[in-house]
């Protein structure tokens, strides 16, 4: 079993969940994925054993790659703005 | 007394509320609705009226949507479906590139792959209401699954049984298939619900008779989100060895479901309520005790020969990946779509003379229906153009009919006219809410300054004493 990885190791992790959830085009799931990240990698705080932060860790890894591909994919096929969203692309969020 | 004809000639505005015309009373909202409804009809009316659309035109005007924006209506209309959730599509693109064996070749390893794919769906689903894999049939969506459950228990049992019962608030495929089961020389009870959409289970319990072969109630209704006691519907059916199918198009991945704790025979699932893909859906049958059913497709014999057909593995893979991550992130889904809710419902009860439809406690949280009194539903809904919603009636199809599901639950023509159905879902965020209060509010607002009833009502005329002329 390999070693549970650092801080350094899952802060980058995160900030690459976030940079992909951010390049979503489409606004619902931009919005969801920034959300989900975030409260997924706060609650992973509470993780105890080096066996639970791995399996976290390895997961993470995985669904980081479905991320990355489905934020091109969003930006391959994209849609209208929304009625919400500012035509210039800069959001508050 | 006052004549409605006189107010009528006088604001002809009116118009846009040309619905039927009668009078019932029960709530306040309820009379005013009716009111509204009364309003006008074509004998009384100049010529030169403005139409609906020329009520919605001038609402448009009066709203103008931020020019820095886009023009894209929000999405508020996940009862009628979802949008698919992009791990669920990187699921399906796997069929699409690589992945193309027909899953029930079993001579080489294209087929295996495939199939392998499948059964992992299959458990997914499983899991999700608690469930053996080897219990679950693919379909094509819940409209199928209600239709084998429906149609095949009591045909497979004709011999003996004669006799289903189901509820006047489910869902038209399934009254549908009732239809149908009656012509087949079959009787159904629809049971009544009351006031607040839930079905009274001594009445359930009192119809059950020796040669009853199935019992169809829905967990989460569509239209008004009520959720029936399908714990207790189970036991009642258990007690007189009846079988209990559920359809939970509504429900599953929103509200725990477990076939087992709750007696549940047959279950119908549709996989593109819960952020799958469309065109797809399953059915749960039991095998201890086993239900037996007349298969609707025969022929090869898949799917324990129960639905022929080769399945089609990039939607049910989809199917099965939608069903792990709502199974996986139910509590966190619910905890959004709740909080959101509550915003939404508090925000358009703030509203004068509005009322939620159904049961307030009873409820899953992320279908919230209002009546809006004083206003026509369609007329709102066509002032709200930045805003993809339904009114109640439009879930079947574009009729304008009023919805059967609120005249169930006691609501007259003008109530079920002045209702609308929001629905909030894991991808809606709060900047989404707040706009939509914000709009309904001032569009709710806007229009009700065109009806003459609205003048009436704020003048304290009670509109129980007015006598209703021309007819
Ligand atoms: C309660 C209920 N049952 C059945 C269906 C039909 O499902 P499907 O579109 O999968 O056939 C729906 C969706 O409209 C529904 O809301």
């Amino acid at each position: 079993m390999s070693t549970a990885p650092s801080t350094t190791q899952v802060l980058s992790l995160y900030r690459e969940f976030l940079r992909n959830a951010t390049k979503f085009n489409n606004y619902n799931f931009k919005n969801y994925f920034i959300r989900r990240s975030r409260d997924a990698f706060n609650s992973g705080k509470t993780l105890k054993t080096q066996e639970e932060i791995t399996n976290a860790y390895t997961k993470a890894q995985q669904e980081l790659e479905v991320l990355k591909r489905q934020s091109l994919i969003s930006r391959l096929y994209s849609f209208e703005k929304l009625v919400v969203e500012p035509l210039n692309g800069s959001h508050k969020k | 007394m006052q004549s409605i004809k006189a107010f009528t000639s006088i604001t002809s505005r009116g118009v846009l509320f040309q619905t039927q015309r009668r009078f019932i009373q029960t709530s306040t909202v309820v009379k005013a609705a009716t009111a509204t409804a009364a309003t006008a009809t074509a004998d009384d009316l100049p010529l030169d009226i403005p139409s609906t659309s020329a009520a919605a035109a001038a609402t448009n005007e009066a709203f103008k949507t931020n020019p820095l924006n886009g023009t894209r209506p929000i999405y508020l209309d996940m009862q009628a479906t979802t949008p698919t959730d992009p791990r669920v599509l990187d699921k399906m693109l796997q069929f699409y590139t690589g992945l193309y064996g027909n899953p029930h070749s079993n001579t080489h390893s294209y087929g295996w792959e495939t199939d392998k794919e499948i059964e992992k769906a299959r458990k997914n689903i499983a899991d999700l209401i608690g469930a053996d894999p080897k219990e679950i049939i693919f379909t094509s969506g819940a409209t199928e699954s209600n239709n084998m459950a429906i149609k095949g228990v009591p045909r497979f049992y004709s011999k003996t049984k004669k006799h289903i019962i189901t509820v006047k608030t489910e869902h038209k495929c399934i009254l549908d298939s009732a239809r149908h089961m009656q012509d087949e020389g079959f009787e159904v009870t629809y049971l009544k619900v009351g006031e607040d959409g839930l079905i009274d289970l001594n009445e359930l319990e009192a119809a059950i008779r020796p040669d009853t072969a199935l019992v169809s109630v829905m967990a989460v209704n569509n239209e008004i989100g009520v959720i029936q006691p399908v714990a207790e519907i189970g036991k009642i059916c258990k007690r007189h060895k009846v079988f209990f199918h559920s359809d939970c198009a509504q429900a599953v991945g929103k509200i725990p479901i477990n076939v087992n704790e709750m007696n549940i025979d047959l279950l119908s699932i549709s996989s593109h309520k819960i952020y799958g893909p469309k065109g797809v859906g399953a059915i749960y049958v039991r095998r201890r005790p086993r239900v037996r059913l007349d298969p609707i497709i025969t022929g090869g014999g898949q799917e324990r020969g129960l639905r022929s057909g080769t399945l089609a593995p990039s939607l049910i893979s989809g199917f099965g990946e939608a069903a792990r991550i709502i199974n996986e992130d139910m509590e966190y889904d619910q905890q959004h779509i709740k909080r959101l809710s509550k915003k939404l419902t508090d925000g358009l009860l703030a509203l004068e003379h509005t009322q939620l439809n159904g049961s307030a406690t009873a409820r899953y949280p992320g279908c919230v229906n209002v009546s809006f009194a004083y206003v026509e539903g369609e007329s709102l809904l066509m002032a709200l153009k930045d805003i993809a919603l339904s009114s109640g009636s439009a879930c079947t199809s574009a009729s304008l009919e009023p919805s059967y599901v609120l005249h169930a639950l006691g609501a007259d023509d003008a109530l079920a006219h002045s209702s609308i159905r929001f629905g909030v879902g894991r991808f809606t965020t709060e900047e989404e809410i707040d706009y939509v209060i914000k709009a309904i509010t001032e569009r709710v607002e806007f229009l009700r300054e065109l009806s003459p009833l609205w003048e009436m009502v704020k003048e304290g005329i009670d509109l129980n004493t007015i006598e209703w002329s021309g007819h």
